[in-house]
C-alpha cells in the first residue's frame, strides 16, 4: 500500500514537472509575442512608450504579488509596503552610483542591484516584522503605516539618500526584457512558496492562529518569515523602479502609494496570485493608456473597491488560480486526472 | 524662556486640534471597532467648506466663525452618507472588509476633492481677528488659547453627554453587547449613524481650529493629520473620551518640542515611534483597560 502511494507520488511529481514545462513554454510564447511586437515596431513611434508601460506593469506585479503573500495568504494587512519598496530603491541606487564607473557589465550590475535592494528590504522587513507582528488586524495595519512613514522621514533626512531632494542620475538599467524575466522568476518563487509546506503553514495560521499554534506551529516564526519574504520582493520591485525612473524622491513612497498597492491586491483577489498578476497588469496599464482620465483613476479604484467589498469581499478572482494544465485537459476532454490521483494518494496513505 | 512658553502654547494648540480629531476616531472605534480612515478626510471637507463659506459670511456681515455651523452640517451629512452607503453593507463581513472600505472611502473623498477643487492649495481667509498678548516676554496668539478653550469645552460637553443622556448611554451599551442592546429597545443602526454624525461634526470644528492656525487647505491634508490624531487616540486609550484629550495634547506637545528643540526634520518620525512603542508596551493606551482575548 505504501509502495502504491509512493508510485502515485512519483506520478504526481512527473505531472508537476510537465505542468512547469508547459507554463514555461507558454510564458516564452507570450514573451516572444511581446518581443516581436516591440522589435517590429508595430506601434511605430510609440514602441518605447508601450515598453515603458509594460515595465511599469512588471514591477507593479511584483509589488502586488508580494503584498498578496501577506494579505491573501497570511491574512494580515500591510499599509507600509511602499516603505520596503523605497528601501530597495534607495539602497540599490546608492550601489549603482558607487559602482557606476567600475566597468561591471550592466547585466551583472542589474542583478547585483536587485539582490542588494531585496536584501536591504528583507533586513528592514525583519526589523519591522519582529516587533510589529506581535499585533494583528487594525493595529498591525497602523503600525506598518508608522514604520513606512519613519522610513520616509529617515530618507528625507539622510545625506546619502538626497536629503529630501530628488536623487537623480541613477543609471538606467531596467529594460523591459530583463524586467519581464525577473518578474516571472519572482512570481514563480512566490507561487512555489505558497504551495510549499511553508505556504500551507501560513494559510493555517490565517485560518486560525490559535489552533495553528496549538498544533505545534511556531506562529511568530512563520509570520516574520513571510513578512520578510514579502519585503524582499518589494525591495526587488523598488530596485527595478529606481533603475527605470532614474530619479527617486522619498516623498513618492507615501501612504497613498501603499494604499494603491493594497487596493490592487484586494480588487485582484486576496489569496490569488493570478488575480494579483492580472489585476496589477491591468490597473497599472489602463490609466497610462487613458492619460486624459488620470485624475479619475483613484476615484474609480475606490468606487470599485467599495463595490467589491460589498458584493464579493474576496476580490474579483477570490482564491481562484489559473492553471494551464487544467485548461488543456479540459480542452482535450480529459477529466482532471491529476487532482483525482492526488486525492487517491491521500486516501491510501490514510 | 519665552521660546519655551511659546512652544508650550503652540503644542497645546496643536494638541487640541489632534484631540478633537482623535475624539471622532475614538467614538467610532469604541462603537463598531473600526478604524475610520475617512475621518481625516472629513476635516478636509470641513476646511474646503470653510474656504467657500467664510467669504459669504463676511459679505453677509456676520462673524466669520459662524461659517463653522455650515461646515458642521455638511460634514455630518457626509459622515452619515459614508456610513450608510459604504460601511453599513459590509459591517457583517468582518473587520478586514470594514478596514478596506474605510480606506477606499478615504481615497474616494480625497480624489473627489482633487477633481472638484483642483490640486492647488487654497488659502482660507482669517477667521479670528484677535490680538497677540505678551506674557512673561512671550508673544501669545489669543486665538491659540481660544482653540484650546474650545477643545476642552467640547471634550467636557461630550463626556457629560455620553455619561448622562439617554442617547449617550445607548452609545455605551451598543459596543458592550449588540444583541442585548437590541433587546432593550436600542436601535443599533440609528445609534451608530448618530455616532458618525457627531464624530464628523467634531471634525468640522477641528477644521475651523486648524484653519485659524494654518490658513490653507489641500486635498491631502486629512490623511496625515488623521493618522496623527489616530495615534493620539491610541495613545490615550482608544474608546475613552478623556484619553483622546490627553493623547492629543501629548502628541501635539511632543511634536512642537521636537521641532523646536531637538531635530526639526525628524518630528514626524518621533510621533510614529511613540505609537509603535505604545502599541508594543501597552496596546490599550494610557487610560484604556486591558481586555483579554477570548478563545
Amino acid at each position: 500500500m505504501f509502495k502504491c502511494g509512493r508510485s502515485n507520488r512519483m506520478k504526481k511529481i512527473e505531472s508537476k514537472k510537465v505542468a512547469y514545462l508547459l507554463n514555461f513554454i507558454a510564458i516564452c510564447i507570450f514573451f516572444g509575442i511581446l518581443m516581436i511586437l516591440f522589435k517590429k515596431e508595430v506601434f511605430g513611434s510609440r514602441t518605447s512608450y508601450f515598453q515603458g508601460i509594460c515595465t511599469t506593469a512588471c514591477y507593479t506585479i511584483i509589488m502586488v504579488a508580494s503584498l498578496n503573500l501577506l494579505t491573501g495568504f497570511m491574512g494580515e494587512f500591510s499599509l507600509g509596503h511602499a516603505g520596503f519598496m523605497s528601501v530597495g530603491a534607495f539602497s540599490s541606487a546608492i550601489l549603482t552610483n558607487y559602482l557606476a564607473e567600475s566597468g561591471i557589465p550592466s547585466f551583472v550590475l542589474f542583478l547585483m542591484c536587485l539582490l542588494v535592494g531585496g536584501i536591504a528590504a528583507g533586513i528592514t522587513g525583519i526589523a519591522v516584522g519582529v516587533p510589529a507582528l506581535r499585533l494583528r488586524g487594525d493595529y498591525l495595519c497602523i503600525v506598518t503605516v508608522a514604520f513606512a512613514e519613519i522610513i520616509r522621514v529617515a530618507f528625507c533626512n539622510f545625506k546619502i539618500t538626497g536629503g529630501g531632494k530628488t536623487m537623480s542620475g541613477i543609471t538606467r538599467l531596467s529594460n523591459f526584457y530583463w524586467v519581464f524575466w525577473v518578474m516571472v522568476i519572482c512570481v514563480t518563487i512566490m507561487y512555489m512558496y505558497v504551495r510549499s509546506r511553508y505556504g500551507r503553514t501560513v494559510m493555517a495560521i490565517r485560518e486560525d492562529y490559535i489552533a495553528a499554534s496549538a498544533s505545534g506551529i511556531n506562529v511568530t516564526y512563520y509570520k516574520v518569515l513571510t513578512f520578510t519574504i514579502s519585503a524582499f520582493f518589494a525591495g526587488i520591485a523598488g530596485a527595478i523602479y529606481a533603475h527605470y525612473m532614474t530619479a527617486i524622491i522619498p516623498t513618492n513612497f507615501n501612504f497613498n502609494y501603499s494604499a494603491e498597492f493594497l487596493t490592487e491586491v484586494i480588487i485582484g483577489g486576496t489569496g490569488s496570485l493570478t488575480g494579483s498578476v492580472i489585476g496589477a497588469a491591468f490597473l497599472s496599464a489602463l490609466p497610462e493608456l487613458m492619460r486624459q482620465f488620470s485624475n479619475y483613476r483613484m476615484l474609480a479604484y475606490s468606487i470599485v473597491l467599495v463595490l467589491v467589498m460589498i458584493f464579493k469581499p474576496s476580490g474579483i478572482f477570490g482564491t481562484y488560480e489559473f492553471s494551464l494544465v487544467r485548461v488543456i485537459n479540459r480542452l482535450l476532454g480529459k477529466s482532471t486526472t491529476g487532482s483525482t490521483a492526488s486525492k487517491k494518494t491521500v486516501q491510501e496513505v490514510e | 524662556m519665552s521660546l519655551f512658553i511659546q512652544s508650550i502654547v503652540n503644542g497645546l494648540n496643536q494638541g487640541a486640534i489632534y484631540a478633537l480629531i482623535a475624539l471622532g476616531y475614538t467614538m467610532v472605534y469604541g462603537i463598531i471597532r473600526m478604524i475610520n480612515f475617512a475621518h481625516g478626510d472629513f476635516i478636509m471637507v470641513g476646511a474646503y467648506t470653510l474656504f467657500y463659506t467664510i467669504p459669504l459670511m463676511i459679505s453677509a456681515g456676520m462673524p466669520a466663525w459662524l461659517a463653522v455651523i455650515i461646515a458642521i452640517v455638511i460634514c455630518s451629512v457626509i459622515g452619515v452618507m459614508v456610513e450608510v452607503i459604504a460601511y453599513r453593507p459590509v459591517r457583517r463581513s468582518g473587520s478586514m472588509s470594514a478596514l478596506i472600505t474605510a480606506l477606499a472611502m478615504s481615497v474616494f473623498l480625497e480624489n473627489l476633492a482633487m477633481v472638484l477643487f483642483g490640486a492647488n492649495p487654497k488659502s482660507v481667509p482669517a477667521i479670528f481677528n484677535l490680538p497677540a498678548v505678551e506674557i512673561l516676554g512671550a508673544k501669545l496668539q489669543l486665538k491659540y488659547l481660544l482653540t484650546l478653550g474650545i477643545g476642552i469645552l467640547i471634550m467636557v460637553g461630550l463626556q457629560l453627554f455620553v455619561k448622562f443622556t439617554k442617547l449617550g448611554k445607548a452609545m455605551r451599551a451598543v459596543p458592550q453587547d449588540k444583541q442585548a442592546a437590541t433587546l432593550v429597545g436600542i436601535k443599533v443602526n440609528k445609534i451608530i449613524t448618530t455616532t458618525f454624525a457627531i464624530g464628523s461634526g467634531l471634525a468640522a470644528v477641528a477644521a475651523l481650529m486648524y484653519c485659524s492656525t494654518y490658513p490653507r487647505c489641500t486635498t491631502d491634508m486629512g490623511s496625515m493629520m488623521g493618522l496623527k490624531a489616530f495615534i493620539a487616540a491610541v495613545l490615550g486609550g482608544i474608546g475613552v473620551i478623556p484619553g483622546a484629550m490627553i493623547g492629543g495634547l501629548i502628541v501635539g506637545l511632543v511634536e512642537i518640542f521636537v521641532k523646536v528643540y531637538i531635530a526639526p526634520g525628524w518630528y514626524e518620525a518621533i510621533t510614529y515611534s511613540i505609537l509603535i512603542i505604545v502599541l508594543l508596551i501597552k496596546p490599550s493606551g494610557i487610560l484604556g483597560k486591558n481586555v483579554g482575548e477570548k478563545v
